[in-house]
Protein backbone atom coordinates (compact mmCIF):
# COMPACT_ATOMS: atom_id res chain seq x y z
CA UNK A 1 0.00 0.00 0.00
CA UNK A 2 2.71 2.31 1.55
CA UNK A 3 5.09 1.53 -2.12
CA UNK A 4 2.03 1.98 -4.18
CA UNK A 5 0.99 5.19 -2.87
CA UNK A 6 4.98 6.19 -2.94
CA UNK A 7 4.98 5.01 -6.40
CA UNK A 8 1.92 7.28 -7.56
CA UNK A 9 3.24 10.79 -5.74
CA UNK A 10 6.35 9.77 -8.11
CA UNK A 11 3.97 9.78 -10.98
CA UNK A 12 1.71 11.89 -10.15
CA UNK A 13 3.51 14.44 -8.28
CA UNK A 14 1.38 14.81 -5.07
CA UNK A 15 -0.75 12.97 -2.89
CA UNK A 16 -4.00 11.17 -4.04
CA UNK A 17 -6.34 13.61 -2.28
CA UNK A 18 -4.21 16.51 -4.63
CA UNK A 19 -6.10 14.75 -7.46
CA UNK A 20 -9.20 14.38 -5.60
CA UNK A 21 -9.58 17.99 -5.23
CA UNK A 22 -8.42 19.05 -8.08
CA UNK A 23 -11.22 16.56 -10.56
CA UNK A 24 -14.17 18.51 -8.04
CA UNK A 25 -12.79 22.05 -8.92
CA UNK A 26 -12.98 20.57 -12.94
CA UNK A 27 -16.42 18.79 -12.87
CA UNK A 28 -18.02 22.23 -11.18
CA UNK A 29 -16.27 24.35 -13.76
CA UNK A 30 -17.58 21.59 -16.68
CA UNK A 31 -21.23 21.95 -15.07
CA UNK A 32 -20.86 25.67 -15.41
CA UNK A 33 -20.15 25.31 -18.85
CA UNK A 34 -22.57 23.03 -19.46
CA UNK A 35 -25.25 25.74 -18.30
CA UNK A 36 -23.49 28.49 -19.90
CA UNK A 37 -23.58 26.81 -23.10
CA UNK A 38 -27.36 27.08 -23.35
CA UNK A 39 -27.32 30.88 -23.41
CA UNK A 40 -27.04 32.42 -26.93
CA UNK A 41 -24.07 34.78 -25.47
CA UNK A 42 -21.77 32.06 -24.56
CA UNK A 43 -19.26 33.21 -26.89
CA UNK A 44 -19.37 36.82 -25.56
CA UNK A 45 -18.41 35.29 -22.20
CA UNK A 46 -15.77 32.99 -23.23
CA UNK A 47 -14.34 36.43 -24.89
CA UNK A 48 -14.56 38.17 -21.54
CA UNK A 49 -13.34 35.63 -19.62
CA UNK A 50 -9.97 35.20 -21.48
CA UNK A 51 -9.60 38.61 -22.48
CA UNK A 52 -9.74 39.45 -18.69
CA UNK A 53 -6.92 36.57 -18.01
CA UNK A 54 -4.70 37.72 -20.89
CA UNK A 55 -5.38 41.62 -20.23
CA UNK A 56 -4.31 41.11 -16.61
CA UNK A 57 -1.31 38.83 -17.43
CA UNK A 58 -0.39 39.72 -20.73
CA UNK A 59 -0.92 43.40 -20.94
CA UNK A 60 -0.80 44.50 -17.34
CA UNK A 61 1.66 42.77 -15.68
CA UNK A 62 4.56 43.44 -18.16
CA UNK A 63 3.88 47.06 -18.25
CA UNK A 64 4.32 47.06 -14.27
CA UNK A 65 7.29 45.11 -14.83
CA UNK A 66 8.43 47.48 -17.59
CA UNK A 67 7.81 50.51 -15.34
CA UNK A 68 9.59 49.01 -12.65
CA UNK A 69 12.55 47.98 -14.30
CA UNK A 70 12.68 51.58 -16.40
CA UNK A 71 12.83 53.45 -13.14
CA UNK A 72 15.61 50.84 -11.62
CA UNK A 73 17.54 51.61 -14.81
CA UNK A 74 16.93 55.58 -15.24
CA UNK A 75 18.03 55.89 -11.06
CA UNK A 76 21.51 53.87 -11.97
CA UNK A 77 21.80 56.25 -14.82
CA UNK A 78 21.31 59.40 -13.11
CA UNK A 79 23.39 58.41 -10.09
CA UNK A 80 26.04 57.34 -12.63
CA UNK A 81 26.35 60.89 -14.29
CA UNK A 82 25.89 62.77 -11.60
CA UNK A 83 27.80 60.88 -8.91
CA UNK A 84 24.69 60.77 -6.76
CA UNK A 85 24.06 58.53 -4.23
CA UNK A 86 21.07 57.50 -2.33
CA UNK A 87 19.50 60.66 -0.47
CA UNK A 88 18.49 60.24 3.07
CA UNK A 89 14.63 60.62 2.16
CA UNK A 90 13.72 58.36 -1.14
CA UNK A 91 11.64 60.31 -3.67
CA UNK A 92 10.78 57.44 -5.39
CA UNK A 93 7.86 56.12 -3.82
CA UNK A 94 6.75 59.74 -3.36
CA UNK A 95 5.86 59.74 -6.75
CA UNK A 96 5.45 56.34 -7.34
CA UNK A 97 2.44 55.83 -5.01
CA UNK A 98 0.11 58.61 -5.81
CA UNK A 99 0.52 57.48 -9.30
CA UNK A 100 -0.58 54.37 -8.81
CA UNK A 101 -3.47 56.03 -6.62
CA UNK A 102 -4.21 57.59 -9.53
CA UNK A 103 -3.84 54.88 -12.04
CA UNK A 104 -5.85 52.57 -9.78
CA UNK A 105 -8.71 55.07 -9.99
CA UNK A 106 -8.61 55.31 -13.61
CA UNK A 107 -8.96 51.72 -14.47
CA UNK A 108 -11.76 51.49 -11.90
CA UNK A 109 -13.65 54.52 -12.75
CA UNK A 110 -12.60 53.81 -16.69
CA UNK A 111 -16.69 53.24 -17.61
CA UNK A 112 -17.33 56.70 -15.97
CA UNK A 113 -14.27 58.69 -16.81
CA UNK A 114 -14.34 57.77 -20.29
CA UNK A 115 -18.16 58.68 -20.35
CA UNK A 116 -18.38 54.63 -21.99
CA UNK A 117 -21.40 54.51 -19.93
CA UNK A 118 -23.18 57.46 -20.09
CA UNK A 119 -25.74 56.77 -22.40
CA UNK A 120 -27.38 54.40 -20.44
CA UNK A 121 -26.70 56.95 -17.19
CA UNK A 122 -28.36 59.56 -19.37
CA UNK A 123 -31.44 57.08 -20.43
CA UNK A 124 -32.09 55.65 -17.12
CA UNK A 125 -31.47 58.21 -14.13
CA UNK A 126 -31.09 61.55 -16.40
CA UNK A 127 -27.53 61.90 -15.15
CA UNK A 128 -23.89 62.80 -17.01
CA UNK A 129 -20.37 61.83 -16.02
CA UNK A 130 -19.18 65.11 -18.38
CA UNK A 131 -17.12 66.41 -15.59
CA UNK A 132 -15.39 62.77 -14.43
CA UNK A 133 -12.16 63.41 -16.15
CA UNK A 134 -12.18 66.62 -14.47
CA UNK A 135 -12.57 65.10 -11.26
CA UNK A 136 -9.99 62.23 -11.65
CA UNK A 137 -7.52 65.18 -12.84
CA UNK A 138 -8.45 67.17 -9.20
CA UNK A 139 -7.55 63.42 -7.32
CA UNK A 140 -4.81 62.94 -8.91
CA UNK A 141 -3.50 65.95 -7.94
CA UNK A 142 -5.00 65.74 -4.49
CA UNK A 143 -2.91 62.87 -4.25
CA UNK A 144 -0.04 63.72 -5.11
CA UNK A 145 0.08 67.17 -3.45
CA UNK A 146 -0.73 65.12 -0.29
CA UNK A 147 2.49 62.98 -1.21
CA UNK A 148 4.48 66.44 -1.27
CA UNK A 149 3.22 67.09 2.05
CA UNK A 150 4.81 63.91 3.37
CA UNK A 151 7.75 64.52 1.49
CA UNK A 152 8.42 67.77 2.71
CA UNK A 153 7.49 66.38 6.04
CA UNK A 154 10.16 63.90 6.25
CA UNK A 155 12.55 65.71 4.77
CA UNK A 156 12.37 68.21 7.73
CA UNK A 157 12.36 64.95 10.15
CA UNK A 158 15.75 64.29 8.94
CA UNK A 159 17.31 67.21 8.76
CA UNK A 160 16.13 67.64 11.98
CA UNK A 161 17.87 64.59 14.03
CA UNK A 162 20.59 64.18 11.47
CA UNK A 163 19.22 60.56 10.25
CA UNK A 164 16.33 59.34 7.94
CA UNK B 1 -0.39 37.96 4.14
CA UNK B 2 -1.97 39.28 1.22
CA UNK B 3 -3.14 35.31 0.98
CA UNK B 4 -5.22 35.90 4.39
CA UNK B 5 -6.62 39.34 3.76
CA UNK B 6 -8.46 37.69 0.46
CA UNK B 7 -9.14 34.20 2.29
CA UNK B 8 -10.85 36.36 4.98
CA UNK B 9 -12.13 39.04 2.18
CA UNK B 10 -13.58 37.02 -1.05
CA UNK B 11 -15.53 34.49 1.25
CA UNK B 12 -17.83 37.72 2.39
CA UNK B 13 -17.99 39.08 -1.35
CA UNK B 14 -19.09 35.44 -2.53
CA UNK B 15 -22.02 35.08 0.08
CA UNK B 16 -23.32 38.26 0.01
CA UNK B 17 -23.55 38.05 -3.60
CA UNK B 18 -25.39 34.69 -3.43
CA UNK B 19 -27.49 36.06 -0.46
CA UNK B 20 -28.82 38.77 -3.06
CA UNK B 21 -29.76 36.45 -5.36
CA UNK B 22 -31.67 34.57 -2.44
CA UNK B 23 -32.98 38.38 -1.96
CA UNK B 24 -34.10 38.84 -5.42
CA UNK B 25 -37.00 35.91 -4.67
CA UNK B 26 -35.89 32.48 -7.15
CA UNK B 27 -38.92 30.67 -5.69
CA UNK B 28 -41.14 33.57 -7.38
CA UNK B 29 -38.69 33.09 -10.97
CA UNK B 30 -37.52 36.96 -10.03
CA UNK B 31 -33.53 35.92 -9.53
CA UNK B 32 -31.20 36.27 -12.45
CA UNK B 33 -30.39 33.85 -14.20
CA UNK B 34 -33.96 32.06 -13.81
CA UNK B 35 -33.15 28.62 -14.69
CA UNK B 36 -29.97 27.62 -13.08
CA UNK B 37 -30.49 23.31 -12.71
CA UNK B 38 -28.24 21.96 -10.37
CA UNK B 39 -27.00 25.90 -9.16
CA UNK B 40 -29.84 26.28 -7.37
CA UNK B 41 -29.67 28.11 -3.98
CA UNK B 42 -31.13 27.21 -0.66
CA UNK B 43 -34.26 29.29 -0.77
CA UNK B 44 -36.05 31.08 1.55
CA UNK B 45 -38.25 34.01 2.40
CA UNK B 46 -35.77 36.91 2.66
CA UNK B 47 -36.13 38.90 6.10
CA UNK B 48 -37.90 42.00 6.72
CA UNK B 49 -35.93 42.33 9.77
CA UNK B 50 -33.46 44.11 10.38
CA UNK B 51 -34.18 46.52 7.83
CA UNK B 52 -30.61 47.42 6.91
CA UNK B 53 -30.06 44.02 6.14
CA UNK B 54 -29.90 44.15 2.45
CA UNK B 55 -27.90 47.85 2.87
CA UNK B 56 -25.44 46.11 4.32
CA UNK B 57 -25.13 42.39 2.44
CA UNK B 58 -25.08 44.65 -0.63
CA UNK B 59 -22.87 47.13 0.43
CA UNK B 60 -20.25 44.68 1.55
CA UNK B 61 -20.54 43.06 -1.92
CA UNK B 62 -19.90 45.93 -4.01
CA UNK B 63 -18.03 47.78 -1.01
CA UNK B 64 -15.47 44.67 0.35
CA UNK B 65 -15.71 43.95 -3.62
CA UNK B 66 -13.73 47.15 -4.86
CA UNK B 67 -11.78 47.68 -1.77
CA UNK B 68 -10.09 44.00 -2.38
CA UNK B 69 -9.00 44.91 -5.59
CA UNK B 70 -5.82 46.61 -5.23
CA UNK B 71 -5.41 43.40 -2.97
CA UNK B 72 -5.74 41.22 -6.06
CA UNK B 73 -3.70 42.97 -8.03
CA UNK B 74 -0.84 43.22 -5.64
CA UNK B 75 -0.96 39.38 -4.61
CA UNK B 76 -0.96 38.37 -8.25
CA UNK B 77 1.85 40.68 -9.46
CA UNK B 78 3.98 38.69 -6.76
CA UNK B 79 2.81 35.64 -8.43
CA UNK B 80 2.71 36.46 -11.84
CA UNK B 81 6.38 35.54 -12.70
CA UNK B 82 5.42 31.97 -11.35
CA UNK B 83 3.56 32.02 -14.43
CA UNK B 84 6.31 32.66 -17.07
CA UNK B 85 8.33 29.83 -14.89
CA UNK B 86 10.38 27.58 -17.61
CA UNK B 87 9.87 24.79 -17.72
CA UNK B 88 5.95 25.63 -17.11
CA UNK B 89 5.15 21.70 -16.12
CA UNK B 90 7.06 19.36 -13.94
CA UNK B 91 4.67 16.81 -13.20
CA UNK B 92 1.33 16.15 -13.67
CA UNK B 93 -0.12 17.22 -10.66
CA UNK B 94 1.35 21.03 -11.41
CA UNK B 95 -0.21 20.67 -14.86
CA UNK B 96 -3.46 20.37 -13.22
CA UNK B 97 -3.07 22.84 -10.37
CA UNK B 98 -2.04 25.57 -13.13
CA UNK B 99 -5.31 24.61 -15.34
CA UNK B 100 -7.11 24.98 -12.03
CA UNK B 101 -5.77 28.74 -11.90
CA UNK B 102 -7.79 29.66 -15.06
CA UNK B 103 -10.85 29.40 -13.02
CA UNK B 104 -9.56 30.86 -9.99
CA UNK B 105 -8.07 33.94 -11.78
CA UNK B 106 -9.82 34.12 -14.71
CA UNK B 107 -13.22 33.71 -12.72
CA UNK B 108 -12.04 36.43 -9.83
CA UNK B 109 -10.93 38.73 -12.91
CA UNK B 110 -14.43 38.19 -14.63
CA UNK B 111 -16.29 39.11 -11.59
CA UNK B 112 -14.28 42.25 -11.14
CA UNK B 113 -14.58 43.70 -14.56
CA UNK B 114 -18.25 42.71 -14.90
CA UNK B 115 -18.79 43.96 -11.40
CA UNK B 116 -17.50 47.87 -11.74
CA UNK B 117 -18.81 48.25 -15.66
CA UNK B 118 -22.54 47.11 -13.95
CA UNK B 119 -22.24 49.78 -11.19
CA UNK B 120 -21.26 52.18 -13.96
CA UNK B 121 -23.91 51.70 -16.23
CA UNK B 122 -21.98 50.08 -18.60
CA UNK B 123 -23.28 47.31 -20.61
CA UNK B 124 -20.54 46.44 -23.48
CA UNK B 125 -20.55 43.12 -23.29
CA UNK B 126 -23.06 41.32 -25.31
CA UNK B 127 -24.15 39.52 -22.60
CA UNK B 128 -26.75 39.36 -19.82
CA UNK B 129 -25.18 40.95 -16.89
CA UNK B 130 -27.07 39.49 -14.07
CA UNK B 131 -26.17 35.92 -16.08
CA UNK B 132 -22.70 36.07 -16.53
CA UNK B 133 -21.98 37.67 -13.08
CA UNK B 134 -24.09 34.29 -11.29
CA UNK B 135 -21.65 32.16 -13.60
CA UNK B 136 -18.69 33.21 -13.22
CA UNK B 137 -18.83 32.80 -9.74
CA UNK B 138 -18.99 29.78 -9.83
CA UNK B 139 -15.97 28.96 -11.61
CA UNK B 140 -14.51 31.18 -9.63
CA UNK B 141 -16.06 29.58 -6.66
CA UNK B 142 -14.41 26.25 -8.08
CA UNK B 143 -10.92 27.38 -8.60
CA UNK B 144 -10.93 29.19 -4.91
CA UNK B 145 -11.74 25.86 -2.79
CA UNK B 146 -9.17 23.99 -4.27
CA UNK B 147 -6.74 27.00 -4.47
CA UNK B 148 -7.42 27.09 -0.43
CA UNK B 149 -7.20 23.41 0.12
CA UNK B 150 -4.25 23.22 -1.70
CA UNK B 151 -2.53 26.14 -0.87
CA UNK B 152 -3.50 27.08 3.12
CA UNK B 153 -0.84 24.96 4.37
CA UNK B 154 1.80 27.35 2.39
CA UNK B 155 -0.02 30.14 4.04
CA UNK B 156 -0.09 28.87 7.65
CA UNK B 157 3.40 28.34 7.18
CA UNK B 158 4.50 31.49 5.97
CA UNK B 159 2.77 33.62 8.50
CA UNK B 160 3.84 31.40 11.20
CA UNK B 161 7.40 31.81 10.12
CA UNK B 162 7.26 34.57 12.57
CA UNK B 163 9.77 36.43 9.96
CA UNK B 164 6.61 38.97 9.41
CA UNK B 165 6.93 41.12 12.23
CA UNK B 166 11.01 41.60 11.21
CA UNK B 167 10.23 41.81 7.23
CA UNK B 168 7.80 44.60 8.02
CA UNK B 169 10.37 46.55 10.37
CA UNK B 170 12.88 46.73 7.46
CA UNK B 171 13.55 49.57 5.42
CA UNK B 172 14.11 49.34 1.98
CA UNK B 173 17.82 49.78 2.16
CA UNK B 174 17.56 46.68 4.86
CA UNK B 175 15.13 44.67 2.89
CA UNK B 176 16.11 40.75 2.34
CA UNK B 177 14.69 38.42 0.15
CA UNK B 178 12.78 35.56 1.73
CA UNK B 179 14.14 31.93 1.75
CA UNK B 180 14.01 29.87 -1.19
CA UNK B 181 10.82 27.88 -0.21
CA UNK B 182 9.85 23.94 -1.63
CA UNK B 183 7.10 25.50 -3.90
CA UNK B 184 9.79 27.95 -6.23
CA UNK B 185 7.27 30.91 -5.74
CA UNK B 186 10.01 33.21 -3.90
CA UNK B 187 12.18 34.75 -6.45
CA UNK B 188 15.47 32.76 -7.02
CA UNK B 189 17.80 35.73 -7.67
CA UNK B 190 15.55 39.01 -6.95
CA UNK B 191 16.97 42.70 -8.09
CA UNK B 192 18.31 44.84 -5.40
CA UNK B 193 14.58 46.28 -4.06
CA UNK B 194 13.34 49.57 -4.71
CA UNK B 195 10.85 49.93 -1.75
CA UNK B 196 9.76 48.26 1.40
CA UNK B 197 7.35 45.17 2.44
CA UNK B 198 5.96 48.23 4.12
CA UNK B 199 5.49 50.73 2.05
CA UNK B 200 4.00 47.92 -0.04
CA UNK B 201 1.69 46.77 2.18
CA UNK B 202 0.69 50.25 2.61
CA UNK B 203 0.54 51.35 -1.06
CA UNK B 204 -1.98 48.36 -1.13
CA UNK B 205 -3.98 49.69 2.28
CA UNK B 206 -3.89 52.84 0.94
CA UNK B 207 -5.37 51.60 -2.39
CA UNK B 208 -8.07 49.56 -0.55
CA UNK B 209 -8.59 52.39 1.58
CA UNK B 210 -9.41 54.99 -1.87
CA UNK B 211 -11.77 52.35 -3.01
CA UNK B 212 -13.73 51.76 -0.33
CA UNK B 213 -14.45 55.36 0.50
CA UNK B 214 -15.44 55.89 -2.71
CA UNK B 215 -17.90 53.21 -1.89
CA UNK B 216 -18.99 53.99 1.00
CA UNK B 217 -19.98 57.25 -0.03
CA UNK B 218 -22.69 56.09 -2.08
CA UNK B 219 -24.21 54.76 1.43
CA UNK B 220 -23.55 57.02 4.30
CA UNK B 221 -24.99 60.55 4.14
CA UNK B 222 -22.12 62.11 5.72
CA UNK B 223 -19.88 60.77 3.48
CA UNK B 224 -21.82 61.14 -0.10
CA UNK B 225 -19.20 64.38 -1.25
CA UNK B 226 -16.47 61.69 -1.54
CA UNK B 227 -18.39 59.79 -3.81
CA UNK B 228 -16.43 62.10 -7.02
CA UNK B 229 -16.16 59.11 -9.27
CA UNK B 230 -18.79 56.92 -8.41
CA UNK B 231 -21.60 57.92 -10.74
CA UNK B 232 -23.92 55.78 -7.92
CA UNK B 233 -23.07 58.92 -5.84
CA UNK B 234 -23.97 61.68 -7.56
CA UNK B 235 -25.51 65.08 -5.57
CA UNK B 236 -29.00 65.82 -5.92
CA UNK B 237 -29.61 68.69 -4.09
CA UNK B 238 -31.33 68.99 -0.09
CA UNK B 239 -34.94 69.42 -1.22
CA UNK B 240 -37.54 65.82 0.31
CA UNK B 241 -37.12 64.51 -2.90
CA UNK B 242 -33.17 64.81 -3.70
CA UNK B 243 -31.63 61.63 -3.49
CA UNK B 244 -30.52 59.00 -5.94
CA UNK B 245 -33.01 57.85 -8.75
CA UNK B 246 -32.02 54.77 -10.63
CA UNK B 247 -34.70 54.93 -12.93
CA UNK B 248 -36.49 58.30 -13.70
CA UNK B 249 -40.10 58.41 -14.73
CA UNK B 250 -38.59 59.19 -18.89
CA UNK B 251 -36.74 55.94 -18.49
CA UNK B 252 -39.39 53.99 -17.31
CA UNK B 253 -41.89 55.59 -20.53
CA UNK B 254 -44.22 56.81 -17.17
CA UNK B 255 -45.98 59.69 -18.87
CA UNK B 256 -45.52 63.10 -17.00
CA UNK B 257 -49.58 63.90 -15.90
CA UNK B 258 -50.00 59.99 -14.45
CA UNK B 259 -51.52 61.46 -11.61
CA UNK B 260 -54.27 62.78 -13.35
CA UNK B 261 -56.33 59.12 -13.91
CA UNK B 262 -54.42 57.45 -11.96
CA UNK B 263 -55.96 54.59 -9.64
CA UNK B 264 -55.07 51.63 -7.52
CA UNK B 265 -56.48 48.83 -8.03
CA UNK B 266 -56.58 45.94 -5.25
CA UNK B 267 -57.50 42.62 -6.78
CA UNK B 268 -57.29 39.26 -4.88
CA UNK B 269 -60.90 39.06 -2.64
CA UNK B 270 -64.41 38.40 -3.82
CA UNK B 271 -64.80 42.02 -5.21
CA UNK B 272 -61.79 44.36 -7.20
CA UNK B 273 -61.27 47.68 -4.95
CA UNK B 274 -60.44 50.39 -6.90
CA UNK B 275 -58.77 53.75 -4.65
CA UNK B 276 -57.68 57.15 -5.87
CA UNK B 277 -54.96 58.85 -4.11
CA UNK B 278 -56.96 61.38 -2.12
CA UNK B 279 -59.09 57.76 -0.69
CA UNK B 280 -55.76 56.59 -0.03
CA UNK B 281 -54.20 59.42 1.86
CA UNK B 282 -57.39 59.43 3.93
CA UNK B 283 -57.10 55.88 5.00
CA UNK B 284 -54.85 55.59 8.34
CA UNK B 285 -51.52 56.42 7.78
CA UNK B 286 -48.08 55.30 8.67
CA UNK B 287 -44.64 56.41 8.67
CA UNK B 288 -41.28 54.69 8.79
CA UNK B 289 -37.68 55.68 8.38
CA UNK B 290 -36.41 53.11 5.94
CA UNK B 291 -33.46 52.13 3.70
CA UNK B 292 -33.54 52.08 0.04
CA UNK B 293 -30.76 49.82 -1.07
CA UNK B 294 -29.98 48.86 -4.16
CA UNK B 295 -28.17 45.83 -5.72
CA UNK B 296 -24.99 48.27 -7.58
CA UNK B 297 -24.11 49.26 -3.87
CA UNK B 298 -25.60 52.64 -2.88
CA UNK B 299 -28.32 53.07 -0.11
CA UNK B 300 -29.88 56.38 0.95
CA UNK B 301 -31.93 56.26 4.01
CA UNK B 302 -35.77 58.36 4.01
CA UNK B 303 -38.57 59.19 5.90
CA UNK B 304 -41.60 57.38 4.24
CA UNK B 305 -44.86 58.26 4.56
CA UNK B 306 -48.04 55.65 3.05
CA UNK B 307 -50.77 53.13 4.03
CA UNK B 308 -49.42 49.83 5.20
CA UNK B 309 -49.64 46.96 2.83
CA UNK B 310 -51.49 44.83 5.17
CA UNK B 311 -54.01 47.41 5.53
CA UNK B 312 -54.25 47.60 1.88
CA UNK B 313 -54.84 43.37 1.77
CA UNK B 314 -56.88 43.69 4.20
CA UNK B 315 -59.42 46.87 2.57
CA UNK B 316 -59.03 44.39 -0.64
CA UNK B 317 -60.59 40.98 1.78
CA UNK B 318 -57.23 39.13 1.97
CA UNK B 319 -55.91 39.96 5.24
CA UNK B 320 -53.48 37.25 5.51
CA UNK B 321 -52.11 36.61 1.89
CA UNK B 322 -49.32 33.86 0.93
CA UNK B 323 -48.24 36.95 -1.57
CA UNK B 324 -49.05 39.92 -3.06
CA UNK B 325 -47.94 40.29 -6.57
CA UNK B 326 -47.36 44.32 -7.29
CA UNK B 327 -47.35 46.12 -10.87
CA UNK B 328 -45.82 48.90 -11.65
CA UNK B 329 -47.63 51.53 -14.33
CA UNK B 330 -44.51 50.80 -16.21
CA UNK B 331 -45.11 48.11 -18.85
CA UNK B 332 -42.12 46.77 -20.10
CA UNK B 333 -38.76 46.32 -18.20
CA UNK B 334 -38.01 43.09 -16.08
CA UNK B 335 -38.87 44.84 -12.90
CA UNK B 336 -42.39 46.56 -14.01
CA UNK B 337 -44.00 43.53 -11.58
CA UNK B 338 -42.46 41.77 -8.36
CA UNK B 339 -43.87 39.32 -5.57
CA UNK B 340 -43.91 40.40 -2.39
CA UNK B 341 -43.62 37.14 0.50
CA UNK B 342 -46.21 37.27 3.18
CA UNK B 343 -43.92 38.35 5.94
CA UNK B 344 -42.86 41.37 3.44
CA UNK B 345 -47.06 42.15 2.88
CA UNK B 346 -47.55 41.83 6.54
CA UNK B 347 -44.56 43.65 8.06
CA UNK B 348 -46.15 46.89 9.97
CA UNK B 349 -43.53 48.93 8.20
CA UNK B 350 -44.34 47.75 4.69
CA UNK B 351 -45.73 50.90 3.09
CA UNK B 352 -47.39 51.62 -0.44
CA UNK B 353 -45.24 55.81 0.24
CA UNK B 354 -47.65 58.22 -0.98
CA UNK B 355 -44.66 61.13 0.72
CA UNK B 356 -41.44 61.28 1.46
CA UNK B 357 -39.62 63.74 4.11
CA UNK B 358 -42.99 65.11 4.24
CA UNK B 359 -43.67 65.89 0.55
CA UNK B 360 -45.20 64.37 -2.30
CA UNK B 361 -43.31 62.00 -3.87
CA UNK B 362 -41.66 63.63 -7.13
CA UNK B 363 -42.21 61.92 -10.39
CA UNK B 364 -39.27 60.03 -10.51
CA UNK B 365 -39.17 58.86 -7.08
CA UNK B 366 -42.55 56.70 -7.87
CA UNK B 367 -45.71 59.63 -7.74
CA UNK B 368 -48.44 58.86 -7.05
CA UNK B 369 -47.19 55.78 -5.46
CA UNK B 370 -44.36 53.47 -4.67
CA UNK B 371 -43.28 50.56 -2.23
CA UNK B 372 -41.32 50.40 0.06
CA UNK B 373 -40.43 47.06 2.29
CA UNK B 374 -37.64 46.83 5.12
CA UNK B 375 -34.51 44.75 3.40
CA UNK B 376 -36.28 44.16 0.58
CA UNK B 377 -34.12 44.61 -2.83
CA UNK B 378 -34.34 48.28 -4.31
CA UNK B 379 -35.76 47.76 -7.64
CA UNK B 380 -37.87 45.50 -6.35
CA UNK B 381 -39.53 48.55 -4.35
CA UNK B 382 -41.77 49.52 -7.66
CA UNK B 383 -42.59 52.86 -8.49
CA UNK B 384 -45.61 54.05 -9.99
CA UNK B 385 -47.68 51.17 -8.58
CA UNK B 386 -50.82 50.53 -10.48
CA UNK B 387 -52.46 47.29 -9.05
CA UNK B 388 -51.33 44.97 -6.23
CA UNK B 389 -52.59 41.48 -6.50
CA UNK B 390 -53.11 39.59 -2.79
CA UNK B 391 -52.92 36.12 -3.06
CA UNK B 392 -53.99 33.40 -1.21
CA UNK B 393 -51.81 30.94 -2.40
Amino acid sequence: MRRALAAWERFYGADPLHLLALVGCFALVAAVVRQVADDPSWWWMLVWFVGAIVAHDLVSYPLYALADRSLVLGRWAWRRRTGATAPRVGVVDHLRLPAMGSLLLLVVFWPSISRAGEPVLLFAAGRTTEDYLDRWLWVTAGLFLLSAVVYAVRLGRAAGTGRP
Amino acid sequence: MLAAVLLVGLPIVVVTGLLSYIAYGPQFGQAFPGDVAWFRLPSFDWPTRPSWLYRLSQGLHVGLGLALVPVVLAKLWSVVPKFFAWPPVRSPAQALERLSLVALVGGLLFEIVTGTMNIQYDYAWGFDFYTAHYWGAWVFIAGFVVHVAIKLPTMVRSLRGGSLRRYLAQSAAETEPEPPDSHGLVAVAPSPPTTSRRTLLGAVAGGSALLGITALATTVDALRPLAVLSPRGQSYGDGPNDFQVNRTAFGAGIPPDIGDTWTLRLTGGAAPVTLTRGQLLALPGHTATLPIACVEGWSTTQTWTGVRLRDLAALAGVPVPATALVQSAERAGPFARVTLTRGQVLDPDALLALRVNGADLSLDHGFPARVIVPALPGVHNTKWVAAVDFRVA
